[in-house]
């Protein structure tokens, strides 16, 4: 599952227009998040259709727009051997340390 | 972060043993019971792949053509106020439908393929959108009843196993509910109104009540998808519970309007603690469904004019993104 | 991820709330607020100027609602929309701060109607509606940046019109660039698109009484704008004559084009056949 990033992987001919992932910034101070995916033939008008599309009720101030081509994701199924391993180390967690009653700020 | 498939990227089926193949199957079956929530990468029976793209490419195919007949209204709104609510709804619409879409893509089918299906008449919307809107008042109707009963329908799909259905569904139903109160709030003011505004909105809640039950799909012992739709959590309730829900829920609301629900035989049936209703004509929603409604064609030939007058459009703008695209690189 | 990383271009959408359009899921709300809630009410050739510039916003609203549904691509049907619903927020304010909205906009006759005659052009294909929004929107800025810069009544308003108008003028632009360089069809069509609409770009400029802008002096303004865009769309600047050698006038006299009669019939006809109803 590696695509080729940058050039969107379906080339925007034969009227077929790519597909974009778009991530919107809701506030300012929060990450953007994926809010869904629309069809565009650039990155200009995919910015300006996400505005249209995905900010229309004011939820955002800022937007990313990724050829969904250029997403490369980790595996096919999203689970088994590039998760499970971080499973079981619980003492990367602050719970998994005792501390005494009424030891502060820590 | 979750990946949205391209299309195409599904992963492929081909391959595996029987036994590893009845492995990935319990897999999937025990997340749906769990309620865990499937994502496009994930392995998935391809009944389950099939169910899903062709109900979630109805649903979309329905929020295009459903367009149509409100825009109907657009230009001829009786007041400035309702003329930009009735625009808001009818873009929520095309934005909803380009929800829909880009969930059915992470399926692996690309849009392109899903509209030349449409237009092929390969395809279905909601037969509701070939009944035709005659009067202003219909516009009302259609957000009274039409978007409840859609609601009522599409509220359990938030829960949908299917992860990018339920997430598309909730940003859905969170911006229907503007719809259906804009619908009954312009069908109180007419019932409220002059006579003959009252006599027209009565009239379009005669027309528009039964096809709106008809809406939830033939009775639960003959619809052909209902069972295994169920048993694969795309579907949450049968097609007469959430009828039964919706009767209930506008009887009431029907008389704060004052105006009447079509049924001589709708009451309050204490024992049950619900109300009955007549017997709907299934004849008539087969024959809507068979193309032989009101406005079928009409409906489908305004949307093949649409894409085929856009060709250029989308092709000029293809060859743009190339011709600059070169020019950079 | 080598991503398109830029933040959003034009206005921030939360700073289109007044034109009608609403934040969060407050739709039928907002557009049930008077839309002209504090404002003034204007006077004399203020009023007639405020209501020239309501006419102009509210008949290209109408003429843009009928695109609804019939777009080359969905997304595009978004777009639209959001331009018809500035616009027609924008025609609101406008015509309450001079009157009653629905009476002005559906008890007026053509002749009543001071709207330029562009803006009533019909639709025709997709290249003709973006040219008339380009030459449109590129006035508007214009016109509603000197109006905010001017201060006054209409001020308020001009102020919030012109980030709305930037985002317009912007969608013109992308597509005009698209529609010239394009194919050779989109090519062709939008030159005629171009060429077609150009005799009603005169009028836009012609002095307006009591606006207290001075709208011939922004005519080279516009010119250098909309040629630097066709240039760059390769698609040459029309050279015919920019208005129309009748006599008896034109849009802001209140003499209009054929098809506007038909406009204000399909969108006048329900209120009118109701008489007192409120809707």
């Amino acid at each position: 599952m590696t695509e080729q990033a940058g050039e969107p992987a379906e080339s925007a001919t034969g009227g077929q227009w790519p597909l974009w992932e778009v991530f919107v910034r809701s506030r300012r101070g929060l990450s953007h998040s994926h809010a869904g995916s629309l069809h565009a033939p650039d990155a200009q008008m995919a910015l300006r259709n996400a505005r249209d599309l995905y900010t229309r009720r004011a939820e955002g101030v800022s937007i990313w727009v990724v050829p969904s081509a250029a997403v490369t994701a980790s595996s096919p199924d999203e689970k088994d051997p590039f998760f499970e391993p971080a499973g079981d180390k619980a003492y990367r967690h602050p719970t998994f340390y005792e501390i005494p009653e009424g030891v502060k700020h820590l | 972060m979750t990946t949205t498939a391209e299309p195409g990227a599904a992963p492929a089926q081909a391959g595996p043993d029987q036994d590893a193949l009845d492995a990935l199957l319990a897999e999937f079956d025990a997340a749906v019971a769990a309620d865990s929530r499937i994502e496009p990468r994930d392995w998935m029976p391809d009944a389950y792949r099939a169910t899903l793209v062709r109900q979630m490419a109805q649903h979309a195919h329905s929020e295009i053509i459903g367009m149509q007949p409100e825009a109907n209204w657009i230009t001829r709104a009786p007041s400035l106020r309702r003329k930009a609510i009735l625009m808001a709804k009818v873009q929520d619409e095309a934005g909803h439908g380009l929800y829909l879409y880009s969930a059915t893509e992470t399926l692996g089918v690309s849009r392109d393929d899903l509209l030349d299906k449409l237009h092929a008449g390969r395809q279905r919307y909601s037969s509701i959108f070939n009944y035709p809107t005659l009067t202003w008042a219909d516009v009302g109707a259609i957000g009274w009843l039409v978007d409840g009963a859609a609601i009522t329908n599409q509220v359990p799909l938030c829960r949908c196993s299917y992860g990018p259905y339920a997430r598309a569904m909730v940003r859905i139903c969170k911006e229907e509910s503007f719809h259906q109160r804009q619908g009954y709030e312009l069908l109180l003011a007419l019932s409220r109104g002059t006579a003959a505004q009252h006599a027209m909105a009565q009239d379009a809640v005669n027309r528009w009540w039964w096809p709106s039950l008809m809406m939830f799909g033939p009775p639960d012992d003959a619809s052909a998808h209902s069972a295994q739709s169920m048993a694969w959590k795309i579907k949450r309730h049968s097609n007469d519970e959430l009828r039964q829900r919706f009767v209930d829920i506008c009887v009431p609301q029907a008389e704060v309007l004052g105006l009447t629900l079509p049924d001589p035989d709708l009451r309050w049936n204490e024992e049950r603690g619900a109300h009955d209703y007549g017997v709907i004509d299934w004849s008539e929603f087969q024959e809507v469904l068979r193309g032989n409604g009101p406005c079928n064609e009409q409906r489908l030939e305004r949307r093949r004019t649409a894409h085929d007058n856009g060709t250029w459009v989308r092709d000029a703008a293809a060859a743009y993104a190339a011709k600059h695209r070169k020019a950079q690189a | 991820m080598t991503a398109t990383e830029q933040t959003t271009t034009g206005p921030g959408t939360s700073e289109r709330t007044a034109s009608g359009h609403a934040p969060a899921a407050a739709g039928a709300a907002t557009a049930g607020t008077s839309p002209a809630a504090g404002a003034a009410e204007l006077s004399g050739a203020a009023r007639a100027a405020a209501r020239a510039l309501g006419d102009d916003a509210l008949v290209l609203a109408q003429r843009l609602g009928e695109w609804a549904g019939d777009a080359p691509v969905l997304e595009e049907d978004v777009a639209l929309t959001n331009i018809a619903l500035d616009l027609l927020g924008q025609a609101r304010t406008l015509l309450s701060m001079t009157g009653d909205e629905d009476e002005l906009a559906y008890l007026r006759e053509e002749h009543e109607f001071h709207n330029v005659q562009l803006v009533e052009q019909p639709n025709g294909d997709f290249a003709v509606t973006i040219a008339r929004q380009l030459y449109f929107s590129v006035y508007q800025e214009l016109l509603y940046a000197a109006l905010a810069a001017r201060g006054g009544e209409l001020a308020p308003l001009a102020a919030k019109a012109v980030k709305e108008v930037a985002y317009h003028r912007d969608h013109a632009e992308q597509w005009t660039l698209r529609l010239g360089d394009g194919t050779e069809e989109s090519h062709r069509r939008m030159q005629q698109a171009l060429d077609g609409l150009w005799r009603h770009t005169g009028e836009l400029f012609a002095p307006l009484d009591g606006l207290g802008v001075d709208l011939p002096a922004l005519h080279e303004e516009w010119r250098e704008r909309v040629a630097a865009v066709v240039e760059r769309a390769t698609l040459t600047l029309p050279q015919g004559p920019d208005r129309t050698p009748w006599a008896a006038g034109a849009g802001r006299q209140g003499v209009h084009t054929e098809s506007f009669g038909r406009l204000l019939a399909e969108m006048q006809y329900l209120h009118r056949a109701h008489p007192g109803a409120s809707w």
